[in-house]
């Protein structure tokens, strides 16, 4: 049991960084679905709250980079942006852009 | 009922084996479909089901829920301020079956955590391979005396749940006369939704000052001090609605009389034209019959972060209010709570380890006037042996503003169509 729990976790922190679109891990899709609670499920917004759905995943890993250093300024989104790693970013944008 | 997976392991010898290893994989058969069911159908169940399904297609989902209606309460605070009507948070069902849940109107009386089975009020038993509860609050009118004969009266409300009492508090507010009093009391904490009785205050006070200026607020306060973005309420109480609100701290209402009108604290007796009154609350019953509601006092419910599974009844899962955390008991958590306990029951019966660094993050608007609001988020990871670790960077804005206002409105939308739709 516990050598399949670390093969699972070694497999899992793979996936989670290599982030190759279209076979996103466990880890990408639930944090990319925290994303959707504001942003809308599937990544399309209802109102006032941009869409993610279908973003570039140059402009995503950049916008959530500048949010974090504060050089892209925002309401919210410098709070959120601080609490993910850039492995993660990376995995979030190539998520989202596969979702049209 | 059909046929489901622990009916089938009956009368299947080959099928213990497949309970033995949980492996997915080997268990082709249709007549192995694990089955979830989930108690309650607000933010935290709606949106487990649905992930469950749609990360889940060979999971079969029950989805138990007793009231025909979701009615929301973020964004009931606004029709109690008269911004809204209950017609703009009351929606409906009807997309849940979409995502192939089966949904069933009942209301759960007991749970066999041994049997794995449910049994509802109509009479039906229903087993599962894993259950979540996610029924939201019970509110411990018993703790003020008095209180439910003043509420079956009409003479007090809670309003704490979205329903009737959010619109018979907007009457009762409506027929108000102009120089009357509104009391409105915050339980200590911790309680549903942190900022939620500060945010109702500046609602009221920004029809008051529209409606019927001469009138006021008593904010009677069980805790030390504002529990939830200090900075922005006590601004928008001073700046917005100055002299409006007198707010008492450490006032916990411990008795309300219907026929004076009148609550008592340890230290005053308040007369009121409209009392709102918010009791303490606990776990829902349904946690109980589970017997999951195990904290020292019996009142919240104690989880693996890591897969929102009790900690004490195991393949029982909890979500929500409902739980003990150190993070704020908030529809939006309980919308990010679902989503790693849906994730990691559909690892965990496919025979996978679930994520072990899940991350959840809260984002909480509330509204100052009729076109501010501010926010307060966080992001928290999960680390082994801490639980939830807040990352820095979050926290609340000092002021409202109207993209902020703009921005609440979305989000609401947004969160219902993540439940609902």
């Amino acid at each position: 049991m516990y050598k399949k729990t670390t093969l699972a976790f070694a497999g899992f922190v793979g996936l989670a960084l290599s982030g190759i679109a279209g076979a996103a891990d466990m880890h990408t899709k639930t944090i990319s679905s925290t994303c959707m609670t504001c942003h809308g499920p599937g990544g399309k917004s209802k109102g006032a709250i941009p869409s993610l759905a279908g973003l570039e995943k140059d402009y995503f890993v950049k916008s959530m980079k500048d949010f974090k250093s504060g050089a892209r300024a925002g309401t919210i989104m410098k709070r959120h942006a601080s609490g993910y790693t850039d492995a993660e970013f990376e995995a979030m944008g190539a998520y989202f852009a596969s979702l049209k | 009922m059909t046929l489901n997976r622990r009916d089938f392991l009956k009368v299947s010898g080959a099928g213990a084996a497949v309970a033995l290893t949980g492996c997915a994989t080997t268990a082709s058969s249709s007549a192995a479909r694990p089955h979830v069911v989930v108690v309650g159908a607000g933010f935290g169940g709606a949106t487990c089901a649905k992930y469950l399904r749609q990360w889940g297609p060979n999971i079969d989902v029950t989805l138990i829920e007793p009231n025909d209606k979701f009615v929301s309460c973020p964004i009931s605070n606004w029709v109690i301020g008269g911004l809204r009507t209950m017609d703009d948070i009351t929606h409906g069902y009807d997309n849940l079956p979409k995502h192939g849940i089966k949904m069933v109107k009942d209301y759960v009386v007991a749970v066999d955590a041994a049997k794995r089975t449910v049994k509802t009020r109509g009479g039906a038993t229903i087993s599962y391979d894993r259950l979540v509860l996610s029924p939201g609050i019970e509110i411990l009118t018993d703790t003020v005396k008095g209180y439910k004969e003043a509420e079956a009266a009409g003479k007090v409300v809670h309003a704490w749940k979205a329903g009737p009492q959010t619109a018979l508090l907007r009457k009762q507010l409506e027929a108000m006369p102009d120089g009357g009093t509104y009391v409105l009391s915050v339980p200590a904490a911790p309680y549903r939704c942190p900022p939620g009785p500060y945010e109702r205050a500046c609602l009221v006070a920004n029809y008051f000052k529209q409606a019927k200026p001469k009138s006021k607020i008593i904010l009677l306060d069980g805790n030390p001090d504002v529990v939830s973005k200090k900075p922005l309420f006590t601004d928008a109480w001073n700046t917005l609605y100055a002299g409006m609100i007198e707010y008492r701290p450490n006032n916990a209402p411990l008795a309300v009389d219907g026929s004076k009108m009148i609550v008592t604290t340890e230290f005053d007796e308040v007369k009121g034209d409209v009392l709102n009154v918010v009791p303490r609350q606990r776990a829902g019953d349904v946690c109980a019959q589970a017997g999951v509601r195990n904290d020292s006092a019996g009142t919240w419910c104690t989880v693996n972060f890591d897969t929102f599974e009790s900690t004490t009844v195991p393949n029982v899962h909890i979500l929500g209010d409902s739980i003990l955390a150190p993070l704020p008991k908030s529809g939006h958590l309980a919308t990010n709570h679902a989503k790693v306990c849906a994730a990691a029951i559909v690892e965990l019966l496919a025979g996978r380890q679930p994520d072990p660094i899940p991350v959840i993050a809260n984002t909480c608007y509330s509204a100052t006037s009729g076109t501010t609001s501010g926010y307060v988020a966080h992001v928290y990871r999960y680390e082994a042996g801490k639980g939830y670790v807040a990352q820095p960077e979050g926290g609340a804005t000092p002021k409202g503003s109207e993209i902020v206002f703009a921005y609440q409105e979305s989000w609401a939308k947004n969160i219902w169509a993540n439940a609902l739709d």
